[in-house]
């Protein structure tokens, strides 16, 4: 990446594996849940979460010198809801069929709490070019367990991928239904998604053992 | 910078300004796009009603509204009438399709208000419909639909949508292969209004009992169901009165 300095580079591409919010930093976990039964909401998911932390970084990191400490969280909180706020109105106006995909991810957004970690952890303490990579280097860490847990979920447990059902009907028993397979009904809960990201969690520790904490 | 950043008078200051500011920002983009968004509600209500109709613009397995530019002319052409029902009575409203429904569910707890409850007569391929709009809660918040039946109360086609059900589980509801599980089911046991219930555990799955008054149940989404079924049997009860005089 040319345009990068090698330490801003790090900024995205650190959180994709060995600080990614979600297996390490423990951010985000909630809507990792909600959202990951199939694999379209966990596109949309990432790509709003993106956009918001991005922005919300930028913001936060402009006025971090005149935010009192004392109600820096409130300040953020309305940052991150405003944005989320004028986007969605500006949506409904103008784009009316994406704000209805939308809709039931706003609430999702504001209460993420990578936002509000990454708000806290860096943008208050780095310029806002720097905030500005690390919201998009984390949303893109988070975006990528949600689109690897939607892949297995939708999979395993509806048979399908965006929708298209890759393994056959399991009502008319064609494709791998035909020899006996089944999906798993239990994927589609939240339970499994928790699983799902230990799984995660447990591959790349065992891959990467200095992330593995002692105490 | 010289101000003291902790000080008690600087934090309420801070946060005065934020709060103005930003509720400012919020309600001037509001106002500002207000109409645009009623604009944007009323076609889609539009768009809704002629979907329950049959009139899109689906292929296999989409969800297709007839497009924005021409939906203004497909509804008049296609709905005929709009009627405001009371009892067994019908009075004619050109505009019953911008009746706020919810408001009037609100507004109906007050027992000495009459409350209007809108129907839509379409006719498409010489089949006359009768549209029914219903609204109650899922999960997490609304939802709502429209069900369109012929003259005999069987359900022809149906469109469900929500506002915040779970992504990927309840909000499924408004999805083909649930939205046309409806198609063909009765609601009316002889004589007895039975509704239909979006059921776990039914042994047919291709739904091809069409007088069980059961769909299939969405897996993961019991609560969204159970509120489609209670909303279904609340809001189609009101309107059986007047439908049965049709059936004559």
């Amino acid at each position: 990446m040319g345009l990068l300095s090698k330490k801003d580079a790090k900024l995205i591409t650190d959180p994709l594996a060995d600080n990614n919010p979600i297996t390490i930093q423990v951010l985000g976990i909630c809507s990792a849940l909600a959202v990951t039964a199939e694999l379209k909401p966990s596109i949309v998911m990432a790509i709003s979460v993106m956009f918001v932390l991005a922005m919300g970084s930028t913001v936060i990191s402009l006025i971090r010198n005149i935010i009192p400490s004392k109600i820096r969280i409130i300040v953020q909180l309305v940052i991150a809801a405003a944005l989320v706020i004028i986007v969605d109105q500006i949506l409904k106006a103008f784009a009316y069929e994406l704000s209805k995909q939308l809709s039931v991810f706003v609430g999702l957004i504001i209460t993420n709490c990578i936002i509000m970690g990454r708000f806290e952890a860096f943008a208050l303490a780095n310029g806002p070019w720097k905030s500005f990579l690390d919201g998009i280097g984390n949303s893109a860490g988070y975006g990528i367990i949600l689109i690897i847990v939607g892949f297995f979920r939708e999979l395993l447990g509806s048979g399908s991928l965006l929708g298209y059902k890759v393994l056959g009907d399991a009502i008319e028993k064609t494709g791998v239904y035909a020899y006996g397979y089944e999906n798993n009904g239990f994927m589609l809960l939240a339970p499994m998604a928790l699983i799902t990201i230990g799984i995660i969690i447990w591959v790349q520790r065992s891959r990467n053992t200095s992330l593995i904490e002692h105490n | 910078m010289a101000k003291n950043l902790e000080s008690n008078t600087y934090t309420v200051l801070f946060a005065s300004g934020m709060v103005i500011i930003v509720g400012a920002l919020l309600a001037f983009v509001a106002s500002s796009l207000q109409e645009k968004i009623t604009e944007n509600k009323r076609i889609e209500k539009q768009q809704n009603i002629l979907y329950a109709l049959g009139v899109n613009e689906n292929d296999e397995t989409s969800v297709e509204f007839v497009s924005k530019d021409i939906v203004g002319a497909e509804f008049s052409k296609y709905i005929t009438k709009q009627l405001v029902i009371s009892g067994t009575e019908a009075v004619e409203d050109p505009n019953a399709y911008l009746i706020d429904i919810k408001k009037e569910a609100t507004e109906a707890k007050n027992p000495n208000y009459k409350r209007k409850l809108p129907l839509f007569v379409g006719e498409k391929d010489g089949v006359t419909l009768y549209i029914v709009p219903v609204r109650g809660k899922g999960l997490w918040d609304a939802i709502w639909g429209y069900i369109a039946l012929d003259d005999q109360l069987v359900v022809q086609g149906v469109y469900f949508d929500h506002q915040g059900e779970t992504p990927g589980l309840g909000s499924n509801i408004k999805e083909r292969f649930f939205m046309d599980d409806f198609k063909g089911e009765h609601i009316l046991d002889g004589d007895t209004f039975k509704g239909i219930n979006a059921a776990k555990g039914n042994a047919d799955p291709k739904n091809l009992d069409k007088m069980d008054f059961e769909v299939d149940a969405i897996a993961g989404a019991t609560i969204t169901g159970t509120g489609l079924s209670a909303m279904l049997k609340k809001d189609l009860a009101m309107y059986i009165p007047y439908l049965k005089t049709l059936k004559q």
